[in-house]
C-alpha cells in the first residue's frame, strides 16, 4: 500500500542518443513497444473498472439520483433501495476501529521508533509484517468461534452493567453487530498503523530529539511534544491508510457484523456495511435494479477508497520531505 | 530534585512503558491467532483432509482435497495474469517510459491497488463470468489476477530504478543495447527484490477471498480443467464457518491452519530470507 | 524454483487429466433443501460416477437470479419464480424455464421463554402482529388467548428474522401474506423484506443461535434446525382453525389438496393449506430447468437425475426430515420430464 517511489535521478532513458534504426535493429523498440503494452494495459483495466461500475449503476443512479444516500429504505419487494445504513454502519465500525487501533498503533509505533534497540524493532517489526499478511477471512474464523461468544457472555454485559444508561450500549446482547466488526477490523488495521507511523518516526532527524533532550526535556516529552508532531501529517497519512483498509475489509466484517441494515444508535445491535452487503447479497440479487444498486454502492466504496488514499499518500510525502528527504514510507 | 522534575521522570518513565505495552499486545495478537488456528486446526488437520472431497452436508469426514488443488491452480492463474503484467510493465516504467506516461500509469496501478477486493469480484463477474455465461477457475485466477498487478509493478519498479547507474553505463558502453542491457545487466542484479515482491504478492493474494465468491463460487467435486466452478481454501473457509455443522467448523479450522501456513512460510521466506539487506516496501 | 513449478504443474496436470472424463453439473440456489441435495448428488455421483453436480447453496434468490443470467446449469428455489422473472427468462433465453418439485418442509415459529415450558399455541393473527411490531409483549391477548392456563411474561418480544436473502423468509413472507391482510400491503412476499421490527441472523443458523442466546426473542427456522438443536417451537393455527405442530405428517396433509389440483407448471404454494391435520407453513421446494438445453450430455445426464430423484432419491427425504412427494405428483412430474428438450 504504502509505497512512494524513490527516484533515483538519471535512472530513466539512456537511449537518446542513437538512431531509431539501429534501436530498431537492436530489438529496443520492440521490447519498448512490448513493454509499453503491458504498462498500458494497466491503465486500460483502471478505467474498464471505473466504466464498468458506472455503467452498471445506471439505473438506480436516474432513478434515486442523489436521495440513494439519503434514504434508509431497503426493500427488494417494493424495489425501493436506499444507502443510509450502509453507509452508517461502514463508518461506525470503521471509526470504533480507529478509537482501538490508532493509540494502540500509533503507541507501539512510538515503542519500535523511540525506544526499543533496532535489533528488536526490527524484529518487531518483521511479527507486525506477519500479521499484515494474515488473510481477512482468517481474522472471520476467529471473530466468529473467538470474539462473538467471548462479546455476547462477557463483554457486552459488563458494557450494559456498567455503561447500560448510555445509548450506546443499550439493546440485547446479540454478539454478533457493531462494536464486534469494530473491535475484529481494530485488530486488523493495527499492522498498517504501526508500520507505516514507525517509518515515518525513524525519518524524524535525530538533531531534532537532541536538541529536545539538551534544553532538559524528558525522554517522553521530546517524543510527544518534539517528534510526534514533526512526524504528524505522516501519522495521520497512516491512520488515513488504515481508514481506507477498514472502508474495503469485507470478509472479516460479514461474518460478525450481523447483516442486518439498521441505523441503531446502540454499538451492541447488529448492522451491515457496504462491503458486507455486497458480499451477501450480490450473488443472489434478482432484478436489475437490486443488482444494480449494489454494484453503485461498490462505485461509493471505491470513491470513498479512492479519496483516502490519495489523501494519506500526500500526507506520508509531505512528512517524508521534510524529514531526511529520504522519503522512505 | 524537585517535584515537578519527578513528576516529569515519572510521566515519561510511564508513557514510555505504556508503549512498549503496545507493542507487546500488538504483537501478541500474531502469536494469539496461530496458537488459536494451532490448537483448534491441529486436531482437525488429517490426511483425509488432504486427500478426501467433502462429505455431504451434515455428515461428518471428508476433507478439502478440491480446495487445496482448486486454490492451486487460481493461483497458477493469478500469477500468469499478474506477474507478466506487473514485471514487463515495471521494465517500461523504469527504463523507457517518460515521465508523463509513468506517473499515469503509476496513479493507476496505485489506485487498482486501492480497490475493495469485493469491488474487484463485482468487476471481475461483469468481465469474466457474464459473458462466458459460467463460474469457473478462469474467472477467479483472473480476478485475483488483477490484485497482484499493482503490487508486482510498484515494487518491480523500485527495484529496477535502485540497481546502480554504474552497472547501466558499464553495460552500455560495452555496446551492449538497452534491451541487452536490461535482460543481462539490470534484471538479474535486481532478481532477489523482483523475486520477493511477486511471492509477497503471491502470499497476499493466497487468503483473497472476497474476489473469488462471484467468480470461482465453489464446488463439491473436482474442478476438470479451466471452465467450471472450482473449490478454494479462502471460500472453503468462509462457507463452512458460518454452516451450522460441528464437523464443518473443525475443517473451517483445519483449512484455517494450512492456508496461513502457507502465506506466513512465503512471507518469511520472502522477508526473511530472500529480502534479507534489502528494503521491502509493504503492500 | 522451476523445480517446484515444474511438479505443481504436472500434478496439476494429472488433476485436470483424472477429472477430464467426467461430466460437470453446475448447480446454484435455495439453502433450506441443502442437505437433501448434497446427499442426493452424493449418492447419485457414487451410482454414476462420469457424472458430477455441483450444488451451491446460495440462496433462492440467487437460484434465479444464476439461472437467469445462465451462469448455472440449474437453479434452486424455495418460493416459485413469479410471472415477471419467467417473462425476464423467456426474453432472454427464448425458452421457458421449469420448476421441478423435489420435497416438502415446513418452517416453525420458535422460541426462547425462560419458565415457559408448555408447547405454545400461535394464531396467525399473532404471528403476523408480533412480526408487524403490532403485538409486542408476550402477554397480549392475542397470545394469550390461545394458551389459557401458561402464564406468559409481560416481558417485550424480541423478533428476529433471517437477514439475507432466503427461501425460508420466502415461505414465511408467503404464510404471513395469506393471513393477513396489512402483512400483504405493507410488507409483501419475497426471499427478502423489509421488516418492520426485529433482528437478523445469518441462516437458518444464526436465528436458531440468537434465539437459543437471547431470552424473551421468538424466531422461524427449518424444523430440522428448530430439532436439531432441541429448542422449542410452537403450534399454528391452520386454515380449519386447528393448532398444528410441525410434522412430516403434517406437511404431508397440507400438500394433499396441491398435490390432486398440482397445475401444469408445478407453481403451487401451500401455505395455509385447508384440512384439519395440515400444517399451515409448509412448501414444496423446486429444481429450475431451462427448457431447452443445447448440450445433449448434460441435458440426459440433467433428465436421468430428475427420473432417480423422483424414484430413489426420494427413499432419502425422511431421514433428513423432509416430506416426500405425493404420489400424484411424481407422476405428473416424469411426464414433465418431456418438456426438457
Amino acid at each position: 500500500m504504502a509505497t512512494t517511489t524513490t527516484t533515483v535521478p538519471g535512472a530513466g532513458p539512456l537511449a537518446g542518443s542513437r538512431s531509431f534504426l539501429s534501436r530498431l535493429r537492436d530489438g529496443d523498440e520492440i521490447a519498448r513497444l512490448g513493454t509499453f503494452l503491458f504498462a498500458a494495459s494497466v491503465v486500460l483495466i483502471t478505467i474498464l473498472l471505473v466504466y464498468e461500475l458506472w455503467q452498471g449503476s445506471a439505473l438506480p443512479r436516474h432513478q434515486f439520483g442523489f436521495s440513494f444516500f439519503r434514504t434508509s429504505v431497503w426493500d427488494p419487494v417494493f424495489d425501493q433501495f436506499g444507502a443510509l445504513p450502509f453507509i452508517y454502519g461502514t463508518l461506525v465500525t470503521s471509526a470504533l476501529a480507529l478509537l482501538i487501533a490508532v493509540p494502540l498503533g500509533v503507541g507501539a509505533a512510538i515503542f519500535l521508533a523511540e525506544l526499543a534497540p533496532l535489533r528488536v524493532s526490527d524484529t518487531l517489526e518483521f511479527f507486525i509484517d506477519l500479521l499484515a499478511a494474515i488473510p481477512s477471512v482468517i481474522y472471520g474464523l476467529l471473530g466468529i468461534f473467538i470474539v462473538v461468544p467471548l462479546m455476547r457472555r462477557v463483554i457486552q454485559p459488563q458494557l450494559k452493567h456498567y455503561l447500560g444508561f448510555l445509548p450506546l450500549f443499550q439493546g440485547p446482547a446479540f454478539g454478533l453487530g457493531f462494536l464486534t466488526a469494530g473491535v475484529v477490523l481494530a485488530i486488523m488495521i493495527i499492522p498498517y498503523i504501526i508500520s507505516v507511523s514507525r517509518e515515518i518516526l525513524l525519518s524524524v532527524p535525530r538533531d531534532q530529539r537532541e536538541a529536545a533532550l539538551a534544553l532538559g526535556a524528558t525522554r517522553w516529552e521530546s517524543t510527544w511534544k518534539v517528534v510526534v508532531p514533526f512526524a504528524r501529517s505522516g501519522i495521520f497519512g497512516s491512520v488515513f491508510l488504515a481508514l481506507a483498509r477498514a472502508l474495503g475489509e469485507t470478509m472479516a466484517v460479514t461474518m460478525v457484523i450481523g447483516n442486518t441494515p439498521v441505523i441503531s444508535a446502540s454499538l451492541l445491535s447488529p448492522g451491515d456495511s457496504i462491503a458486507s452487503v455486497i458480499a451477501s447479497q450480490f450473488k443472489e440479487a434478482t432484478g436489475e435494479l437490486y443488482t444494480q444498486s449494489l454494484i453503485e454502492l461498490g462505485l461509493v466504496l471505491f470513491l470513498l477508497t479512492f479519496i483516502l488514499n490519495g489523501l494519506a499518500r500526500i500526507m506520508i510525502v509531505v512528512t517524508s520531505k521534510r524529514g531526511t528527504g529520504l522519503g522512505q514510507a | 530534585m524537585t517535584r515537578r522534575l519527578r513528576w516529569r521522570k515519572f510521566v515519561s518513565a510511564f508513557m514510555l512503558s505504556m508503549t512498549g505495552v503496545c507493542a507487546v499486545v500488538a504483537v501478541s495478537v500474531l502469536f494469539l491467532i496461530l496458537g488459536y488456528l494451532i490448537v483448534h486446526g491441529g486436531a482437525s488437520v488429517s490426511w483425509n483432509f488432504f486427500t478426501k472431497l467433502p462429505a455431504p452436508v451434515g455428515e461428518p469426514g471428508g476433507g478439502m482435497a478440491n480446495a487445496i488443488v482448486g486454490s492451486a491452480k487460481l493461483l497458477m492463474l493469478a500469477m500468469l495474469v499478474g506477474v507478466p503484467i506487473g514485471f514487463l510493465g515495471a521494465i517500461y516504467l523504469a527504463e523507457f517510459s517518460g515521465t508523463a506516461t509513468a506517473f499515469i500509469v503509476r496513479y493507476a496501478a496505485d489506485l487498482l491497488n486501492g480497490v475493495p477486493s469485493i469491488v474487484i469480484g463485482i468487476f471481475a463477474y461483469s468481465l469474466a463470468v457474464l459473458p462466458f455465461k459460467h463460474f469457473s477457475t478462469f474467472a477467479g485466477g483472473f480476478a485475483l489476477g488483477l490484485m497482484m498487478i499493482p503490487i508486482t509493478l510498484r515494487s518491480t519498479e523500485e527495484f529496477l530504478r535502485s540497481v546502480p547507474v554504474s552497472l547501466r553505463e558499464g553495460a552500455m558502453a560495452l555496446g551492449a543495447s538497452k534491451w541487452k542491457t536490461i535482460v543481462t545487466v539490470i534484471v538479474p542484479s535486481a532478481y532477489r527484490g523482483i523475486l520477493t515482491t511477486i511471492l509477497l504478492a503471491f502470499a497476499r493474494v493466497a487468503g483473497e477471498t472476497a474476489p473469488l465468491l462471484f467468480t470461482a463460487l465453489g464446488n463439491r467435486f473436482w474442478s476438470p480443467g479451466w471452465g467450471q466452478p472450482t473449490a478454494s481454501l479462502p471460500v472453503a473457509i468462509y462457507n463452512y464457518a458460518i454452516s451450522p455443522y460441528e464437523d464443518w467448523h473443525r475443517q473451517a479450522w483445519a483449512a484455517g491452519l494450512v492456508l496461513l501456513g502457507l502465506i506466513l512460510v512465503v512471507n518469511i521466506v520472502a522477508r526473511g530470507v530472500l529480502a534479507r539487506g534489502i528494503s521491502v516496501s509493504r503492500s | 524454483m522451476k523445480r517446484i513449478v515444474g511438479i505443481v504443474l504436472v500434478g496439476l496436470g494429472i488433476a485436470s487429466v483424472l477429472a477430464a472424463g467426467s461430466l460437470s453439473i453446475t448447480g446454484a440456489g435455495a439453502t433450506f433443501p441443502y442437505p437433501m441435495y448434497s446427499k442426493w448428488f452424493d449418492v447419485y455421483h457414487k451410482e454414476n460416477p462420469t457424472v458430477e453436480i455441483n450444488y451451491q447453496s446460495i440462496g433462492s434468490g440467487g437460484g434465479i437470479k444464476q439461472i437467469t443470467e445462465g451462469t448455472v446449469d440449474f437453479g434452486a428455489t424455495d418460493g416459485p419464480m413469479n410471472d415477471d422473472q419467467l417473462k425476464t427468462f423467456q426474453d432472454k433465453h427464448g425458452c421457458a424455464v421449469l420448476h421441478f418439485p423435489t420435497v416438502l418442509g415446513a418452517v416453525v415459529p420458535t422460541y426462547n421463554l425462560p419458565g415457559v415450558t408448555a408447547s405454545l399455541n400461535f394464531t396467525p393473527q399473532a404471528l403476523a402482529g408480533i412480526y408487524l411490531g403490532k403485538v409486542t409483549k408476550w402477554n397480549d391477548p392475542l397470545i394469550a388467548g390461545a394458551n389459557q392456563g401458561t402464564s406468559l411474561p409481560a416481558d417485550d418480544i424480541i423478533v428476529v428474522h433471517r437477514a439475507e436473502s432466503s427461501g425460508t423468509t420466502y415461505v414465511w413472507t408467503d404464510f404471513l401474506s395469506k393471513v393477513s391482510e396489512e402483512w400483504k400491503t405493507q410488507v409483501g412476499k419475497a426471499t427478502a423484506v423489509k421488516w418492520p421490527v426485529g433482528l437478523g441472523g445469518q441462516g437458518n443458523e444464526g436465528v436458531t443461535g440468537t434465539v437459543k442466546n437471547t431470552p424473551d426473542s421468538i424466531g422461524y427456522v427449518e424444523l430440522i434446525y428448530a430439532e436439531s438443536n432441541k429448542i422449542p417451537y410452537g403450534n399454528v393455527g391452520n386454515a380449519a382453525g386447528v393448532f398444528v405442530k410441525a410434522s412430516l405428517a403434517g406437511v404431508t396433509a397440507a400438500a394433499a389438496g396441491a398435490a390432486k389440483a398440482m397445475p401444469d407448471d408445478f407453481r403451487v404454494s401451500i401455505t395455509n393449506a385447508p384440512g384439519k391435520e395440515a400444517y399451515p407453513i409448509s412448501s414444496f421446494t423446486w429444481l429450475l430447468i431451462p427448457a431447452r438445453i443445447s448440450d445433449a450430455a448434460k441435458r440426459d445426464a440433467l433428465k436421468n437425475f430428475l427420473s432417480w430423484m423422483l424414484a430413489d432419491g426420494q427413499n432419502y427425504a425422511e431421514a433428513l426430515s423432509y416430506a416426500r412427494l405425493p404420489k400424484e405428483v411424481v407422476a405428473k412430474e416424469k411426464k414433465a420430464l418431456a418438456q426438457i428438450q
